[in-house]
């Protein structure tokens, strides 16, 4: 039979061209195509790989964005009520300190006044005893010239004082 | 595409007629053993009374040394050189002795070969030189890159499943190159009109050649592990003797199953389709209205054929491919 009998002529052009054929291919074809093609799955599953990367960081800062807002917010209130503390806290202070100079001022002028007023009455004391001290000289002057016993008084008034004066 | 068979069953029925039609029967085994089989010149078509002749070069080492012509010097057996092609076998031999001279010959299956090699190699180096050209990360293939990334990638996929991450790209080159050329050349095959036409995969010389490729592949590269399963397996000592033998046998028997397998489909594929065309003619002389209708029938049942052909084309070069990797897988496999 013809067609099971490998013909040497085929098998040996076979051998020959399919030799070439194949070595050709696998130096200068096939690796060439599926190299590429293999860097370009690698390249796509990386790419997709780092897009999940991405995703879940893009998650992750988002949520840290949230809090830092949230913070921020937070710490806004936070110096707000200090400051109305703080507000409050310089009034009382200032108040308190008001009405202490007041008090004080009040109690310098106190003092002042009593003093003055002192001085006052110890010139008007004086004066009185002055105008009195007048009176009665004018008052004696009248009395005396009347009468003897009198001028005998003083006289002796007189002596008295000179002789206490001598002792003294 | 299916126009297109149509239009390819058209051309290959209607320059036909000519001969049968003067001749009272039809020579059915003579016409289908013309287009499966080898012959030194390539009969391109026969238009009226012309035949449209490719004679191609004989080459041969005969007991009077090299002898380089063209097949015309031989034509309805005459002889040159003291050579002529035995009406029997088909074959040429010597005249005086009738031996088989060595036979190189640029046949019609060596030319189909060539020139199915020739544009392999043509649309493989075309792609690399794309992929070469290109940025593979920036631009998807475009035309013929398109065209043939996944049938390698394909090949390249099952080789990294079957032979494993380690080393599947070693086997790759060789995976793709079975599967293309055999895809190219059986649907070459099914193409009934010049360059295509020649029945190469359905011819054992061919299908050999393939399956020893995978035979010394597989042999050659096998691991410490592969060849301890089959000369000294884990089994029954009573069994030891016995397995090496079937181990062997079933070594050798892989590429024979491997070679009988895709010649006996593409052949059984081509003679198929030829019987459909031959009812054509063997009805011819019993008048119009039986061969109008088994013409209807026998061209349906032809295009039904081709269509199924394309497909048998593809599988059986996939099933080549697929079982040269598993055997490889196996030759490659480690010890647990």
């Amino acid at each position: 039979m013809n067609l099971i009998t490998p013909d040497t002529g085929l098998l040996f052009w076979m051998v020959v061209i399919f030799g070439l054929v194949f070595f050709l291919l696998w130096k200068f074809g096939f690796p060439v195509i599926t190299d590429m093609v293999d860097k370009r799955n690698s390249t796509i599953e990386k790419s997709l790989k780092d897009a999940h990367e991405i995703e879940a960081r893009m998650g992750q800062m988002v949520e840290e964005h949230a809090r830092m807002l949230d913070e921020a917010r937070k710490e806004q209130a936070q110096i707000l009520r200090d400051a109305t503390d703080t507000r409050n806290k310089i009034l009382a202070e200032a108040k308190e300190q008001a009405r202490a100079e007041a008090d004080k001022i009040l109690a310098e002028a106190r003092t002042e006044i009593a003093a003055e007023k002192e001085a006052a009455l110890r010139d008007v004391r004086k004066e009185v005893a002055v105008l009195s001290v007048s009176i009665a000289e004018k008052i004696l002057q009248k009395e005396l010239a009347k009468d003897q016993e009198q001028r005998d008084y003083i006289d002796r008034m007189v002596d008295e004082t000179v002789r206490e004066e001598a002792h003294s | 595409m299916i126009l297109a068979w149509l239009i390819s069953l058209l051309l290959f029925a209607s320059p036909a007629p000519a001969e049968p039609v003067q001749e009272e029967s039809v020579d059915v085994a003579g016409i289908i053993f013309e287009h499966i089989g080898d012959e030194y010149e390539w009969h391109l078509l026969t238009w009226g009374d012309k035949h449209v002749v490719l004679h191609l070069p004989v080459i041969v080492h005969s007991s009077t040394g090299w002898h380089v012509f063209s097949s015309k010097r031989l034509e309805h057996g005459e002889s040159y050189e003291g050579l002529k092609i035995d009406p029997e076998k088909g074959k040429i031999v010597e005249v005086d002795s009738g031996k088989r001279p060595f036979d190189i010959s640029i046949t019609k299956n060596v030319l189909a070969l060539m020139m199915s090699s020739a544009l392999l190699l043509l649309v493989i180096l075309l792609t690399a030189r794309w992929y070469r050209k290109h940025d593979v990360l920036n631009e998807s293939p475009t035309g013929i890159a398109a065209l043939m990334e996944p049938l390698v990638m394909m090949v390249h996929d099952m080789a990294r499943e079957n032979i494993g991450e380690e080393d599947y790209r070693r086997y790759s080159p060789f995976l793709c190159m079975a599967f293309l050329f055999i895809l190219f050349n059986n649907f070459l095959g099914i193409m009934p009109f010049f360059p295509g036409g020649a029945n190469l995969t359905g011819n054992i010389a061919i299908t050999l050649v393939l399956a020893l490729c995978t035979f010394f592949t597989v042999n050659l590269t096998g691991t410490k592990h592969y060849y301890k399963e089959i000369f000294n397996p884990d089994v029954p000592v009573f069994l030891k003797p016995i397995m090496p033998v079937i181990e062997v046998f079933s070594a050798f028997m892989k590429p024979v199953s491997l070679t009988i397998r895709l010649f006996a489909n593409m052949l059984a594929g081509h003679i198929m389709i030829l019987c459909m065309v031959c009812i054509i003619f063997i009805m011819a002389k019993y008048g119009a209205v039986l061969t109008g209708s088994m013409t209807v029938v026998s061209v349906l049942f032809g295009m039904f054929l081709d269509a199924l052909e394309c497909l048998v084309a593809f599988i059986q070069a996939y099933v080549f491919t697929m079982l040269s990797s598993i055997y490889i897988g196996l030759a490659r496999a480690h010890g647990e």
